[in-house]
């Protein structure tokens, strides 16, 4: 039962076969079993018990259901649930009970899904490993030497393990699809405005986008029809209807013209990863696909307008942790280093409960952000780079004009070891290489399985589409799905 | 570029962060080095090229300005780190 879908789930709970409770059951007593994963920063068996039970209950009394009913799905912990513990991996935010729900978890209990857990992630979604977590690092379910990828690893990690069918995770430069290339599932970060950010504890304002993980793309329509759809309350979310990603994703595409990227097999890529896509490549030959090569001249400058960027909004958007209205504050604030005499005593409470507040990842990129938004430097760096990525947005519409979708590597590498990146802030951001680019361009982008490493490592294949496209990508990938077995297999995790 | 110990301290101090002077030293070290490797943006063309904020434009949203209704006062105050019955308390801003 542990790796089963959502679609299988719902089957056989409108059967009667099984119910939530019995769902959730397995599944809690799983995931006490596999604790040393580290997935989840919180889970409350009480609180997912009283769900099912609920579910059950008007399941059984015959009153409609929701298209989730007693569907588990584990969830970021940058996701605000009211009065549920949201920490965003972050010490700042080790006690903070948010006093609403953010609208993908009202859509989610709207839609009858049960709220299985908190999953770990690197703090405030920055980072490519978990292991910029505040409450340790999550183990790869394939390797438990090895990192599941970040920021959502926690998420990608739960499905992956078998500890939900589904999840939530969030994506600003790949922290969706990386963690799902990585640990052999599929993930989806829809087009920038697709689905409300409000309630998403905010990163990069321009960047962040909420989206799923499942086993395959059968879950990975439902759920993002679940999630779809404006927000009055999120002014950045498009006020267009939610096409019915489940009814069309059979459906194959009128049109598949694939472009290959020759950017994207550039230095640094591994050869067992390289020749995965390869084969992706003629699977599609071979389901009548045209491949042309396209070029994206500009993507090789996703990673440095994406490290100014995406810092200047941080450092913008964390400004509001000073520990006065919530999260941390410091109980010392005496001066403690030169210079620190003189300044107020408010200034020193901020400045204390900050520096204990987050872990050093946050800070350097506070600092950077800081940096580059600075009177004299804002438009040498700041400004140039919102310049660059018009420019790399212009590659991407220019590239859609001759193909439907692209493809290519979502990862450079396997899952690393962990540890193996730590220490250099740099090489840990060039894991992003990829994906980077369409969160700045705001385009839609997905990971499915493609392959495994001979050391049995999942291999991920990104898949590209123009904004708003979800059911042309979900339809393109599918052809991929259907002609392969990738997607059904499972990490056999020892309990 | 090249950032020195007090511009860093001085980006720290904007940032209200505290640093000890060895993060100051291993901050400026990897603030340099990541400074370096998006300097190659500089090499790069763009004198007719308009700014992106977002990938996708936004335009302004307006509505009509009507009163919500507001947070209750005690879940306002129910994550504060200090607060009285009625406020949030934070260290004398005045002398």
């Amino acid at each position: 039962m542990n790796s089963a879908t959502a679609t299988a789930l719902l089957a056989g709970l409108e059967q009667g076969a099984i119910s939530s409770e019995e769902i959730v059951i397995g599944l809690l007593d799983r995931a006490d079993r596999l604790k040393r994963l580290n997935v989840f920063v919180h889970l409350d068996p009480d609180h997912v018990l009283s769900q099912a039970r609920a579910i059950d209950k008007r399941r059984r009394s015959g009153d409609s259901v929701g298209p989730l009913a007693g569907v588990p799905v584990a969830i970021k912990d940058l996701l605000c649930v009211e009065g549920e513990p949201t920490t965003c991996g972050s010490r700042m935010l080790r006690t903070f009970r948010p006093p609403y729900d953010a609208t993908v978890i009202s859509r989610l209990k709207q839609a009858g899904a049960i709220l299985f857990g908190k999953t770990n992630m690197d703090e405030f979604a920055m980072g490519s490993s978990t292991e910029n977590s505040a409450y340790g690092p999550t183990l790869n379910p394939w390797d438990e030497t090895r990192v599941p990828g970040g920021s959502s690893g926690g998420s990608a990690a739960a499905v992956a393990a078998g500890l939900a069918p589904i999840a939530l995770g969030s994506d600003t430069g790949g922290s969706i699809r990386q963690p799902a290339a990585v640990c052999g599932i599929v993930g989806l970060k829809p087009t920038y405005g697709r689905v409300s950010r409000y309630g998403l504890i905010a990163f990069a304002s321009s960047l962040d986008q909420i989206g799923p993980f499942a086993h395959d793309l059968a879950d990975t329509a439902l759920i993002l029809k679940a999630i779809s759809g404006h927000d009055p309350r999120d002014s950045t979310s498009v006020d267009d209807s939610v096409p019915d990603y489940p009814a069309t994703l059979g459906t194959p595409p009128e049109s598949l013209r694939i472009g290959v990227v020759p950017e994207f097999f550039g230095e640094g890529l591994d050869p067992e990863v390289e020749s995965a896509i390869r084969e992706a490549i003629r699977v599609y030959e071979q389901a009548g696909a045209t491949i042309r090569k396209v070029s994206l001249p500009n993507s090789r400058s996703g990673i440095p307008a994406y490290y100014i960027v995406a810092p200047a909004e941080c450092s913008s958007n964390l400004a509001r942790y000073d520990g006065t209205i919530y999260g941390h504050r410091a109980a010392d604030f005496s001066p403690r280093y030169p210079g620190e005499e003189s300044l107020a005593p408010m200034v020193r409470m901020m400045m204390a409960s900050r520096a204990e507040g987050f872990g050093a990842e946050v800070k350097r990129r506070i600092m950077l952000g800081t940096f580059v938004l600075s009177a004299g430097y804002a438009d040498q760096y700041y400004n140039q780079a919102l310049k660059v990525r018009r420019l790399i947005r212009n590659d991407f519409d220019s590239a859609f004009k001759e193909v439907d979708v692209l493809i290519g590597p979502t990862s450079p590498t396997p899952a690393f070891k962990l540890g193996e990146r730590t220490s250099n802030p740099l090489a840990m951001y060039l894991s992003d290489i990829y994906t980077i680019t369409a969160n700045l361009a705001g385009i839609p982008g997905l990971s499915i399985p493609c392959g495994l490493t001979k050391s049995n490592l999942p291999i991920g294949l990104q898949l590209l589409a123009p904004a708003f496209a979800e059911e042309k990508l979900l339809r393109t990938a599918r052809v991929f799905e259907r002609a392969t077995d990738w997607h059904l297999k499972r990490p056999g995790v020892k309990e | 570029m090249s950032l020195t110990i007090d511009d860093v301290a001085k980006v720290a101090l904007l940032a209200r962060l505290r640093v000890s002077p060895d993060e100051l030293q291993m901050f400026t070290g990897q603030l340099n080095s990541i400074m370096d490797y998006v300097a190659q943006l500089q090499q790069l063309e763009t004198t007719d090229v308009e700014p992106l904020s977002h990938g996708i434009e936004v335009r302004n949203v307006f509505r009509d300005d009507v009163r919500g209704d507001p947070l209750p006062r005690e879940a306002a105050l129910l994550n504060a780190p200090k607060r009285n019955q009625e406020s949030f308390l934070v260290p004398a801003v005045l002398e």
